[in-house]
């Protein structure tokens, strides 16, 4: 599904931020991102949905190698990847129920045709109420629980959740790991990008630690 | 696909029932799950599905079975707010809808309102759900982009390219009239020579003229008449009978092109002595010359001003862009299409254009009325000048035509700008 072949990363003239980074996230699988503050690990999530390239190194993403995948190509390729950002990055001057069918709206989707699966997933993550809501007046986990709505409304096959539970208290962030759980025995891989270990400890799963730039992997 | 009636409401799904079911990776995936389908299999495995009713159907909700075999149960409520305490015995409380109307406009929420203020936001309510369902407000925020300002500057370009469309339009009709009445009039003139009669030959050149084909009148100008006429550049009371003053012979011709004017030469130039015809063809090519000069430079100043209003719509459009960079990273990151964003940014430019240009455009027709009706009711010495060169500042329909054309030009051009300065923009990221 993405697959990372000695990938290198330095910004400007410095040091290298990631190397010799090697891995591949399967179809259907279930993986944490963890490190240190500082170890890369917002930047391997950059490289993850294609906000930087690499400078060195293979990074195939559905089979496509982004050194190669053209500009007009991107859109489609985003669009199988659900991304759960930890600031959330949910348009202020939007609903929320705007902010979750920003996805299939700029898709050019007609707005009737995709009406009923937002208030479904919006009713189902507990934000029913809340749809006509601009995001400054949410609280942190309702908004929280709006940009994982985004990433999954397009159905990804992929979903990179960074910090996703950086803003909520430990019970929120055991029932938004339950969510990812079941998202992925759904059928769409999960990465989760964090350092709290507590939460890591409650699911079993494979663990990609970065360190000093470089990779290791706990299966 | 389940729908929404398909909800658990009795609690009889849980986590484990789901877990059971174990599907194990497949290397031949199947298509990703639909909303619903993902919201009905974690409804019933996790219960973090709360019904239609939301916050106010928690009486109604199922209790929820958090046990997994991987994660411990907690034996509290999905998607509780931090902080927020959850009561599952809780009814609906009357002012929640209030404060949700609340929070779409922003306010704080008030337990007590009065009727008009409920009015007042149950229609607020109901325009932000026919903004979303009309396809959602724009996404590039409006107040993000200088639009007043720019407004104005595309309204004053407007104004000033339409003033110069009219004028150019009034000199351009001016010069045809001119040039029309120029070309339907030829003179004779038959300058008195020593010895020779002048009579004679003023009644030959009077009947060559009658009979040569295109002339529809002729018109011996006669003493007194030439005496009248030199009279502003020699003064009155002079005897005028001594001096060799050329007598003239006026000829309206009905169809200029049809005129036989080279016959007329000819045979004015071959039949009577000391005679020439006079068909104006100079001041008829100075009067072209002029016209042809003046559109130029007119056009010249609308192209000037009308780059100078894309210069300034590139400046805006940056600047919004700039202004709205987490918003394009958003579209991007959610698999927008460089077109879809340019798209938004043409749309609202495009607005823009239309109220500048339309407010521009309104202007200037209204002053070119206010000056034409001015110049009509005045009657002094500048406007009689005003109006025998041009005839009346009136603007004819080409006038306003033109400015209606200025206005969509206007509108376009502010749009197209946007777009290819989005496009270029986008193109220069990454």
């Amino acid at each position: 599904m993405i697959r990372f072949e000695n990938v290198g990363l330095r910004y400007g003239m410095g040091q290298e931020v990631l190397r010799d980074v090697s891995l591949e996230i399967a179809p259907r699988s279930f993986q944490f991102l963890t490190g240190p503050s500082g170890a890369g690990k917002t930047t391997l999530m950059r490289l993850l949905f294609m906000s930087l390239k690499p400078t060195r190194g293979l990074i195939s993403v559905f089979g496509a190698d982004t050194a190669r995948v053209t500009r007009a190509e991107l859109p489609a390729l985003r669009r199988r990847i659900g991304v759960v950002f930890q600031d959330f990055r949910l348009l202020d001057h939007l609903t929320t129920y705007e902010n979750v069918a920003l996805p299939l709206r700029v898709s050019g989707k007609a707005e009737s045709d995709y009406r009923a699966d937002v208030v479904d997933l919006l009713e189902w993550v507990g934000l029913g109420e809340r749809m006509h809501v601009l995001p400054p007046v949410l609280s942190g986990g309702e908004k929280q629980r709006a940009a994982i709505a985004r990433a999954l409304i397009t159905k990804p096959e992929i979903l990179l959740a960074d910090e996703p539970t950086g803003n909520v208290d430990p019970p929120l962030a055991r029932r938004l790991l339950r969510l990812f759980v079941e998202l992925n025995r759904l059928g769409t891989s999960v990465l989760i990008a964090t350092h709290d270990l507590a939460l890591m400890e409650q699911f079993d799963a494979r663990r990609i630690v970065l360190a000093e730039g470089r990779v290791r992997i706990y299966e | 696909m389940p729908g929404a009636s398909s909800w658990p409401k009795d609690g009889s799904g849980s986590t484990s029932e789901a877990m059971a079911r174990d599907e194990r990776p497949d290397p031949n995936r199947p298509a990703p799950p639909s909303p619903r389908e993902v919201r009905a299999s974690l409804s019933s495995s996790i219960g973090l599905g709360r019904g239609r009713g939301g916050r106010g159907d928690r009486s109604a909700e199922p209790e929820f079975d958090l046990r997994s075999p991987q994660i411990e149960a907690s034996g509290e409520a999905a998607f509780v707010d931090p902080g927020e305490t959850f009561d599952p015995g809780a009814t609906v409380r009357p002012t929640d809808a209030e404060g949700v109307r609340d929070a779409v406009r922003g306010a704080t929420p008030r337990r007590s309102a009065s009727p008009r203020r409920k009015s007042a936001k149950r229609r607020e309510e109901r325009r932000v759900v026919a903004t979303e369902a009309a396809g959602g407000r724009d996404i590039v925020p409006p107040q993000a982009i200088a639009g007043r300002a720019l407004v104005l500057v595309v309204a004053i370009m407007g104004f000033l390219a339409c003033l110069a469309v009219g004028g150019l339009s009034l000199v351009a009709e001016a010069a045809r009239d001119w040039q029309l009445d120029v070309s339907r009039e030829v003179t004779i003139q038959v300058k008195p020579i020593d010895g020779t009669a002048i009579e004679p030959r003023l009644k030959k050149a009077t009947e060559i003229a009658e009979a040569t084909r295109g002339v529809k009148s002729v018109r011996l100008i006669g003493e007194r008449e030439s005496e009248a006429l030199l009279q502003p550049w020699l003064g009155s009371g002079l005897d005028l009978a001594a001096l060799p003053i050329p007598r003239l012979v006026v000829l309206d011709l009905s169809d200029p092109a049809a005129a036989d004017l080279a016959g007329l030469k000819a045979r004015i130039g071959t039949e009577v002595r000391g005679a020439t015809v006079d068909d104006h063809a100079v001041w008829a090519a100075r009067l072209r010359t002029m016209a042809g000069t003046m559109v130029v430079a007119g056009f010249g100043v609308v192209v000037l001003m009308l780059a100078a209003m894309v210069l300034s719509v590139v400046f805006a459009t940056r600047a919004a862009m700039a202004g709205n960079r987490d918003v394009i990273e958003v579209l991007h990151f959610v698999g927008a299409e460089d077109r879809f964003i340019a798209a938004e940014f043409q749309r609202h430019f495009l607005k823009l254009g239309l109220v500048g240009g339309a407010i521009g455009g309104a202007v200037a027709i209204v002053a070119f009325l206010v000056v034409d009706a001015v110049t009509r009711v005045r009657g002094d010495a500048l406007a009689d000048q005003a109006h025998a060169l041009f005839g009346g500042f009136s603007v004819g329909w080409t006038g306003h035509l033109g400015a209606v054309a200025v206005v969509a030009l206007v509108a376009v051009l502010t749009a197209v700008t946007s777009r290819f300065t989005v496009l270029g923009h986008l193109g220069r990221l990454e």
